[in-house]
């Protein structure tokens, strides 16, 4: 990218920069407000996860996986185990399927949840409405992390999945204080919704900016709310289901537009549909053992037999993917990650250029990368 | 001689009072925010925090005074100086009573519209002598957003000196002399000019969803990313001594000034308490919306409220025309 011409201003935004949602460096180059292009600089919070998957047994690396995506750690997890249970043809009891569901789905909720209020926070400043929503969100996150911990004990990082099905059962009262939780969310949902839809500076900040065609994402391979933002009506939940989503009946939103509006509504629909799926979980959670393993006793318990497996997963940012090489022994041979937001953020020097610096943020917010996810 | 020293005496007390008013209008903004929000906001220093404006005023007294190297040191270092001093001089010309101000002047409004937007020379001084490329892109906004937004400010300010007739600012008092003659209840016009007014009020002073110039998810602080401490202090002393300067106008323009139950000796506070409402006004619209990006900043003023203030000027002028200035 050349970034001469007298016109012309190089500015480095991030790894340190209010917007960058973690460590993100973009070197925009402008023309006045203008942005001609952008280059993405990545790799600022890598932590060589893979290589750590190498030396950690399959008891183990559950709960270091979670702190790939941390802000939706339930998902690597799911990804992680259930590529080593395709490996090792293990089953996983009904019971444990729907506490998977369940957990995904409230992980999701909260994600989205996080999401909302720093995409808002972009927009609207931390000394302004943006604040307000982020506030809004945090506290029904919140919400959602107080029955993580009760479940888990953990409110961030979970190790809530085993090989073979999950490490707790819900203790008595969870369920109730689920419902009410979801209950009081779904309400909440639609007080953002009055809130931002109705308000026109919103609608003006994010209709058709960050615009990107069914083919371009498709090309690009983004996945999660952004493909279906851009018209793609695919979901791995779908089209692929794995821990009984075939059980629940549930909508996958799909906008045309492409914008940050489409992406906004696609969110904002999985928000209910994740709520309604957590409801359809609890009301049908059946009877029985949580794992189909012993509980965990000793960190090398777990052997996988030779082979290889991909798994993916849906997660709140997209396709979630563990490719896993096992060698026999109690830990694997090679793992490697398919990091949702990693793909997604290939997107952004696609639909960044032509816009203004203040919309650099919008989009990227729009795209919700985490940039845990992004380096690992 | 006696005159000078009379004035130099009021606009010692005016100023300090405005100063220490700024600190707590800091904390009443942050409750205020804050309980929107579902917080409870400053509550540790001080019964219901409100020592906090001192704390945080001793914070930034004690911080570290940081010159970027690649600075245009002169310019850096006085352009908080030359932002703070028009922000204060608004204050010269206001009334708080009759009788009550530094300086009624016969052109009082005048005065306080041409200082109040003599601010963005310090604003430039300051984005452009950080020498920092975040700055200088908030200042090519700021330029851009004042000489957009002085035009239709003044115009929808105006209303209320063209339906009195009088650039003086008792006199527009004055012509408000009970609570049905407010300008903001004069039919049309009246609600008409205040909505214009609080608009470009706004953008004006800076505010979400006007706060482009600021704009902390974009250009981090804006003109004053590369300030701290003291200089930082002025700064931010000046842009609230600016958003005060306003709502005490709004009031007075629009809200009947110091009118009020109560004998006239309570006229200051009510004063106050309209001011304080123009700016709780003010804040709850900071405090809902997200921020519109420049180019559309640019497009509403030019396209909309440009047209609409001088539309409303001319039909402002037509009626006062027809049927004779409010009787002063």
């Amino acid at each position: 990218m050349g970034y001469g011409g007298a016109e012309r201003l190089t500015m480095n935004m991030g790894p340190q920069h209010p917007s960058s949602h973690g460590v993100f460096r973009a070197i925009l180059t402008l023309e006045g407000e203008t942005v001609v292009a952008v280059d993405a600089v990545i790799g600022y919070l890598h932590r060589c996860h893979e290589k750590l998957s190498e030396t950690l047994t399959y008891t183990q690396y559950p709960s270091i996986a979670s702190k790939t995506d941390y802000v939706a750690a339930m998902t690597s997890e799911l990804a992680y185990v259930r590529a080593a249970e395709a490996i090792g043809k293990i089953d996983v009891p009904k019971r444990a399927q729907y506490l998977r569901v369940i957990a995904a789905e409230l992980q999701r909720v909260a994600s989205h949840c996080l999401w909302l209020g720093t995409w808002c926070l972009d927009m609207g400043g931390a000394l302004g409405g943006g604040a307000t929503v982020f506030l809004y969100c945090i506290r029904e996150r919140e919400d959602v992390l107080d029955l993580f911990e009760s479940l888990t004990g953990a409110r961030l990082l979970y190790g809530l999945h085993q090989v073979g099905g999950v490490r707790y059962d819900i203790p008595e009262g969870w369920a109730k204080k689920c419902r009410a939780t979801v209950d009081k969310i779904d309400g909440r949902i639609d007080e953002f919704e009055a809130m931002l839809e109705s308000n026109a500076f919103f609608l003006a900040r994010t209709q058709g900016v960050g615009v990107a065609s069914r083919e371009l994402a498709q090309e690009v391979g983004i996945s999660g709310p952004l493909l279906r933002g851009s018209g793609v009506n695919y979901d791995i939940r779908r089209a692929e289901p794995y821990s009984s989503y075939e059980d629940f009946d549930f909508k996958v939103p799909v906008e045309a537009a492409g914008d940050c509006f489409a992406r906004y509504r696609v969110r904002m629909v999985e928000f209910r549909e994740s709520i309604k799926i957590v409801r359809q979980a609890l009301d049908g959670l059946p009877a029985g053992p949580i794992s189909s393993r012993p509980g965990v006793k000793s960190v090398g318990q777990v052997r996988i037999p030779k082979g290889e497996a991909y798994a993916r997963v849906e997660g709140a940012r997209g396709e979630v993917g563990c490719y896993l090489i096992a060698d026999g022994s109690a830990k694997p041979y090679r793992m490697k990650w398919r990091g949702a937001s990693f793909s997604n953020l290939a997107i952004l020097p696609h639909i960044i250029p032509g816009h203004k610096v203040a919309d650099v943020v919008a989009i990227m917010g729009s795209v919700d990368p985490v940039f845990g996810e992004v380096d690992r | 001689m006696l005159s000078a020293i009379y004035y130099f005496v009021v606009g010692f007390i005016v100023l300090n009072a405005i100063i220490g008013m700024v600190t707590y209008v800091t904390l009443l903004e942050r409750k205020f925010a804050a309980r929107m929000q579902s917080r409870i906001g400053p509550y540790r220093v001080g019964p219901h925090g409100l020592l906090q404006p001192i704390a945080d005023a001793l914070k930034l007294m004690m911080k570290e005074d940081v010159v970027p190297q690649a600075a245009d040191r002169p310019v850096y270092n006085l352009a908080p100086l030359v932002f703070l001093i028009p922000c204060m001089l608004i204050f010269a010309t206001l009334p708080f009573a009759p009788g009550l101000g530094v300086a009624d002047l016969n052109i009082g409004i005048l005065f306080f519209l041409a200082v109040s937007s003599m601010e963005i020379v310090g604003l430039f001084m300051a984005g452009w002598g950080s020498n920092n490329k975040y700055a200088l892109l908030s200042v090519m906004r700021a330029v851009n957003q004042i000489i957009s937004y002085d035009l239709p400010f003044v115009f929808a300010a105006l209303v209320p000196v063209v339906l009195t007739g009088s650039l003086r600012l008792s006199d527009i008092a004055a012509a408000q002399p009970d609570f049905w003659r407010w300008f903001i209840f004069y039919p049309v016009l009246g609600q008409l000019a205040f909505i214009f007014y609080i608009v470009t009020t706004l953008a004006a002073e800076n505010r979400v969803p006007f706060d482009i110039l600021e704009a902390e998810s974009e250009l981090i602080a804006g003109f004053r990313v590369e300030y701290s401490g003291m200089k930082f202090a002025l700064i931010q002393l000046g842009e609230y001594a600016h958003v005060i300067g306003t709502s005490f106008l709004g009031a007075l323009l629009f809200l009947g000034a110091w009118g009020g139950p109560g004998p006239a000796s309570l006229g200051p506070l009510w004063f106050l308490l309209k001011a304080m409402a123009v700016f709780l006004l003010v804040t709850w619209i900071r405090w809902s919306f997200v921020r519109i990006r420049v180019d559309q900043i640019l497009a509403i003023s030019w396209k909309f409220l440009l047209p609409a203030t001088l539309f409303l000027l001319m039909a402002t002028a037509v009626v006062v025309a027809a049927k004779g200035p409010m009787s002063v």
